[in-house]
């Protein structure tokens, strides 16, 4: 577990969303935890570049942009794995790819902008692959709570 | 739905609001837009959904919660939006879907990610949920992630 300071752990746990859409949002924001604006502009700055946040900003919904996403998954002989990996990875389309404890051990997210390129994708890989990619694509989305917190 | 200006601002932040006194007139001026315009699409963008929330994208391995456990469960197709909105309202839980089966394969219909520090953490999260759900949960596991292959950040050109 790395070390929090406080002024960090007052970010992570009280700016994970709302920030304001205000002309000074570091100002609004810092009132409510607290820190003047400097001190909240320099602590995002640190927290950025520690890596400890991705990025500070808006977390776009990525289907909403008109683009789809989709998850897949493959059951991968296990002496298969790295070269199948290579072969999943290879198309710009895969967001995401991990390894996951299971029979269906390969699980990645397809991102396109144009969604027909999704089931092109399944189809290239299967093609590629001689293996079954099973898609699995969201149909309900639950409301998350999102927090981390430290 | 998303018009060309809107686009622009999509590609303009998507890697981090400038972190300056007045990131929006920052972004304004880089466009050739006004600050008002610019926080008023935004305004109108949190609202229709196109941003999910403005603020820190924790990166969770890096604070620490190195272990991220997807649950799935198998539950009642009647039951799983009840369920799911019971088990997406847990601070442990970051995405939370319903999915199709693969039967034979993959009985699993309800997937909810759990992060934690260790495993041992997770897999107790994942007891929890397992007892909030009860005995409407026919089945479930949990898979860990063993090894990242691959992971890019959204990419939008303007």
């Amino acid at each position: 577990m790395p070390l929090i300071d406080p002024t960090s752990r007052a970010i992570i746990n009280g700016l994970q969303g709302g920030f304001p859409l205000t002309p000074r949002p570091f100002r609004d924001a810092g009132l409510e935890l607290g820190l003047s604006e400097g001190e909240l502009i320099e602590g995002v700055r640190d927290l950025v570049g520690a890596g400890q946040l991705s990025r500070f900003g808006p977390l776009w919904n990525a289907e909403m942009l008109g683009g789809d996403v989709c998850l897949a998954a493959i059951a991968v002989p296990p002496e298969r794995f790295d070269e199948v990996a290579e072969l999943v990875n290879a198309h710009p389309e895969i967001a995401h790819n991990y390894e996951r404890s299971h029979a269906l051990n390969m699980w990645f997210v397809i991102s396109a902008e144009d969604p027909r390129r999704i089931a092109e994708v399944i189809a290239e890989i299967e093609a590629e692959t001689g293996l079954g990619v099973h898609a699995m694509p969201k149909m309900h989305e639950f409301f998350v709570g999102f927090r981390v917190e430290v | 739905m998303l018009d060309a200006v809107d686009r622009r601002i999509v590609a303009a932040t998507q890697a981090g609001l400038p972190l300056v006194r007045e990131p929006y007139r920052a972004i304004a001026e880089k466009l050739g837009l006004d600050e008002a315009d610019v926080i008023a699409r935004l305004k109108r963008l949190l609202g229709e959904g196109a941003i999910r929330r403005i603020g820190a994208i924790p990166n969770h391995y890096a604070l620490g919660f190195t272990a991220n456990g997807m649950s799935v469960w198998d539950v009642a197709d009647d039951a799983v939006a009840g369920i799911g909105a019971k088990i997406g309202a847990l601070d442990e839980v970051t995405h939370c879907y319903e999915r199709p089966r693969h039967l034979p394969l993959w009985p699993y219909n309800l997937f909810a990610m759990v992060h934690g520090h260790t495993r041992d953490e997770v897999r107790a999260k994942v007891e929890r949920i397992a007892r909030l759900i009860g005995p409407a949960a026919r089945a479930h596991d949990v898979l860990f992630s063993t090894r990242i292959l691959k992971k890019t950040g959204l990419r939008i050109a303007a």
